[in-house]
């Protein structure tokens, strides 16, 4: 028999032109609560979907086995069969139905062919007791908050007689008492012989509560840390997390002109209707004319969010405090048109999903956002709509075959040009990029930061969000640390280290406005 | 050939792509055919339609009178048609267009027999329609009620105010004349001793110059913007084609008795969508709106008041329908609307509205109730049962979605 409840041998799996996995190797013992903690894009949930059978066997490389067997999943059912379960941040809960109903959602108590109800809230109300969770079993799941849909999640897991319980980043949701409570029943089932995983970003927490850590950077296992030997503290982890070498360098800057601030945010606090929370607290930020901001955290620190609310409120937010100033003047964007005409612009951070009309074309793409510069009297003037995307190819250099192409058949690099120059058209005296460099290919990346210092040497500011710790340092004059909805640090270009901006990006809520 | 080279010299490279492509002549043929499958198989589909009622018919489908009537027919769900294809286009769907066609077009009726001028009965019938529209696209776009419900309560609600408003009289015969000419009625005729409409034969032939110079300066700014074009061969074989068949139409209108009012109004309607979709930043819109919302939002769109337009046109139609249905029958009837929105949905799918939206053209809208109108006329020259006439429009509209979904994942 092995000593390991699990363990995943060399593991790697690829995607089209990337390598998301490269010989993980992670080894779990029985009954411990295993952290896995890596920058976003590290590839945790990538192995943990390895793990759970989303990506079949066969689909990647490497083995695992299980009490020491080796083992082949093909699908969920597969692996929920041996005992994993796993609980993403987005709950699989159904709204509508009730706790009990959930908890045996798929895998109901029969009698004969029928359900038996009796018996399935007899053996809710037991997995309740064991997640220590005191609500009606007949309410309805919508009507809980987030804290307690967490707990019927795991309630459900247990139910299906769960040996390893795998959480993706559970606490990123919670309030700090929701978040502490869910610690301390897995320190409580762990006394019950279950074994977690536990996938965050919050360090103290891992802190408090992991007997191992495995670090992925990268794609790759860097090293695993046992509380045991006493390894296990803030500093070590994020030395492991980041110290990667810097693979590009960015491009020099020629001259640096940073005027007086042109945006000011004060106070600004967002709830969010849709999740029912307060997404922004309190955040205070500034920029500055022809400078670049460098908006830093971890996945869920709320920049978009934060982007996104400044930008005309989008998603439906509510601010219920706070005030912008645009050159000294105070504010107040509707919608993103708003914005756009007052020279703001938002590159997105998804471009498929929200930034482009993909099956447009190219011409169509860049226009959009400006139409009323080509129109002339009620007719959009097309020389003059061809000249303005010309213009756009060649100053960025967006290789297409022609004006006319639809922008799905373009690369990443491409596209991202692309919703650059529908941006730029808009002749934005303030331009946010949200990830302006994610899935491309390095050159590409490099034209985008060249293309960016282009712009603020001509008097544009820039806010740039983005999760990589290299191009926040290589890029930005200042630099922003969210997490949690928070600001929870500003530094200097000069005074930024990886390890500062990943322990300021690591900070619960709390200990951020402490 | 010349142009095509003439387009090569320019400063740009061209992609590699295309002078690969010169190299083969047939290929150079079949290329542009493959990649617009979907538009050409409507055509062909058409021409078999007309080839198949017309041998089963001994000729009757193809006469002079049969295509007049079967042009005048076609108008109505031609002009829902078009407004529907907008509101597909922004991924939505209008249910109510059928009643709220039946019950504008007896409100048309009433007011004539109330003795109301027809200059008047018009434009009220058709602000009725907007608002008709406005009220439904609120609902939709400001409240958030899904197209679905709102245009499915409108149903319900326009059929109830039809036969409620004809409840006392049954149907209600139209006697005005100028009203009945407006779907019955031809364009007059300059005076000449030679048989047939001159008139008709003289438009139809500007129509062939106007259409052919319009694509030739189109071409030569796509050149001189160095866009790839369709090679000259293509080109001209394409023009020639359709100016045959422009004139060809225009030959058998003007052998009975000419160009019928309808006509005219359906060119001004597709006129007008055809310049919104195409050249102003409102058609930009809805179509950005159609390929992706959330994108369109985020690069300023008004979403929401752009769906509110998109309804009061359809609405709009649906009032013009009714007023050319209305004038067809020289009546309104209490089951006036039946399944129109059948008719239009069915029209714009054919006509290649893409089913997730995003896609479409009003010019191909009209080929496709063509193609819906001339299975309804052809099938009934034949004598065939109404049920069995449902059931054909059934099949042949899943076929072609069908095949539209299918295309469009190879591509």
């Amino acid at each position: 028999m092995s000593d390991y409840l699990l363990e995943m041998e060399n593991i790697t799996k690829e995607f089209p032109g990337v390598k998301a996995l490269d010989q993980v190797n992670i080894q779990v013992k029985p009954g411990e609560i295993h952290c896995l903690v890596g920058e976003n894009g590290a590839g945790k949930s990538t192995l943990m979907k390895v793990l759970s059978g989303v990506y079949p066997y066969g689909t990647y490389d490497g083995t695992i086995f299980l009490d020491g067997r080796k083992r082949q999943f093909r699908s969920i059912a597969d692996s929920e069969a041996a005992g994993i379960a796993i609980i993403y941040q987005e709950l699989a809960l159904i709204p509508e139905l009730s706790v009990y109903e959930n908890i045996y959602f798929g895998h109901e108590i029969m009698k004969g062919r029928k359900v038996d109800w009796e018996q399935t809230i007899v053996q809710a109300v037991k997995m309740l007791k064991k997640v220590r969770l005191d609500v009606n079993p007949s309410a309805r799941v919508r009507d809980l908050s987030v804290g307690k849909q967490q707990l019927i999640e795991i309630a459900k897991a247990l139910s299906k007689n769960v040996r390893l319980l795998v959480l993706d980043e559970p606490t990123a949701a919670l309030n700090e008492d929701d978040s502490r409570n869910l610690l301390n029943l897995l320190r409580q089932l762990k006394k019950q012989g279950i074994t977690s995983i536990l996938i965050s970003h919050k360090l103290k927490e891992i802190q408090s509560v992991a007997d191992t850590v495995t670090i992925l950077r990268d794609g790759r296992t860097i090293c695993t840390l046992e509380a045991a030997a006493g390894q296990i503290s803030e500093q070590e982890m994020i030395r492991n997390m980041v110290g990667r070498e810097i693979k590009n360098i960015f491009p020099e800057r020629k001259r640096k002109s940073i005027g007086d601030v042109c945006l000011e945010v004060k106070n600004w606090t967002v709830f969010d209707p849709a999740s029912r929370r307060e997404i922004l607290h309190h955040v205070n930020f500034h920029v500055r004319k022809g400078e670049i901001v460098g908006l830093a955290g971890l996945m869920g620190a709320g920049r978009t969010e934060l982007a996104l609310s400044i930008f005309g409120n989008t998603p439906g937010y509510k601010r219920t405090s706070g005030v912008m100033l645009l050159n000294g003047k105070p504010v107040h964007f509707k919608h993103p048109r708003d914005a756009l005409k007052a020279g703001m612009a938002y590159v997105t951070e998804d471009r498929k999903r929200n930034g482009l009309i993909l099956i447009q074309d190219v011409k169509y793409n860049i226009t959009l956002s400006n139409l009323d510069k080509l129109i002339r009297g009620i007719t959009i003037n097309q020389s003059e709509e061809v000249r303005t995307a010309r213009d756009y190819q060649e100053s960025l250099r967006i290789k297409t075959p022609s004006l006319l192409q639809a922008t799905n058949h373009l690369s990443g690099g491409n596209q991202q040009k692309v919703s650059v120059a529908k941006c730029l058209f808009v002749e934005p005296d303030i331009l946010i990029l949200d990830e302006p460099t994610r899935g491309i290919d390095v050159g590409a990346k490099t034209e985008i930061h060249t293309i960016m210092n282009d712009l603020v040497e001509q008097g544009m500011s820039i806010i740039m969000i983005s999760s990589e710790l290299p191009e926040v340092l290589g890029m930005s004059d200042r630099i922003y640390i969210m997490a949690d909805g928070v600001i929870t640090g500003e530094l200097k270009a000069e005074e930024a280290t990886e390890q500062r901006v990943m322990a300021l990006s690591t900070m619960g809520e709390e200990e951020a406005i402490k | 050939m010349s142009t095509q080279i003439q387009a090569d010299r320019g400063d740009r490279k061209p992609p590699v792509k295309a002078s690969k492509k010169r190299k083969s002549p047939g290929r150079e043929l079949w290329n542009p055919i493959r990649n617009n499958i979907r538009s050409y198989a409507m055509f062909i589909a058409l021409i078999g339609i007309f080839l198949f009622f017309g041998i089963r018919t001994n000729g009757l489908f193809l006469s002079p009178r049969n295509i007049s009537d079967l042009v005048n027919q076609t108008g109505y769900v031609a002009v829902l048609a078009m407004g529907m294809t907008l509101i597909l286009i922004i991924r939505h769907i209008d249910l109510s267009v059928g009643y709220v066609a039946g019950f504008l077009g007896a409100v048309a009726a009433i007011l004539l027999r109330d003795g109301w001028p027809v200059y008047s009965v018009i434009p009220v019938v058709l602000l009725l329609g907007m608002a008709i529209g406005l009220y439904q696209g609120f609902l939709v776009a400001k409240v958030g009620v899904p197209a679905f419900v709102t245009t499915l309560a409108g149903m319900f609600m326009f059929r109830g105010l039809l036969s409620l408003i004809t409840a006392g009289s049954g149907t209600i015969i139209v006697r005005n004349e100028a009203f009945k000419a407006v779907s019955n009625g031809f364009i007059p005729d300059i005076p000449n001793s030679s048989g047939i409409h001159l008139l008709t034969m003289i438009i139809g032939a500007l129509l062939a110059v106007l259409m052919v110079t319009s694509q030739f300066r189109s071409r030569k700014t796509a050149i001189s913007y160095q866009f790839e074009v369709s090679s000259s061969t293509l080109f001209i074989l394409k023009n020639l084609i359709l100016s045959i068949a422009i004139l060809g139409v225009a030959f058998v209108l003007a052998k009975y008795k000419g160009i019928p009012w309808t006509i005219l109004i359906v060119s001004v309607v597709l006129f007008l969508y055809y310049y919104l979709l195409n050249k102003t930043r409102l058609g930009r819109y809805i179509y950005g709106i159609g390929g992706n919302a959330e994108a369109a939002e985020l690069s300023g769109v008004n979403v929401q008041n752009v769906t509110l337009f998109c309804f009061a046109s359809v609405s709009l139609m649906a009032a013009l329908g009714g007023i050319l249905y209305t004038s067809r029958l020289a009546s309104a009837a209490p089951q006036a609307g039946l399944g129109f929105e059948m008719d239009a949905i069915a029209s714009s799918y054919i006509g290649g509205v893409s089913v997730s939206g995003g896609v479409g053209k009003v010019t191909n809208t009209i080929i496709g109730s063509l193609v819906i109108m001339s299975l309804t006329n052809g099938m009934n020259l034949m004598g065939i049962d109404i049920s069995y006439q449902y059931i054909v429009k059934g099949i042949i509209f899943i076929l072609a979605v069908a095949f539209d979904v299918k295309t469009k994942k190879q591509a």
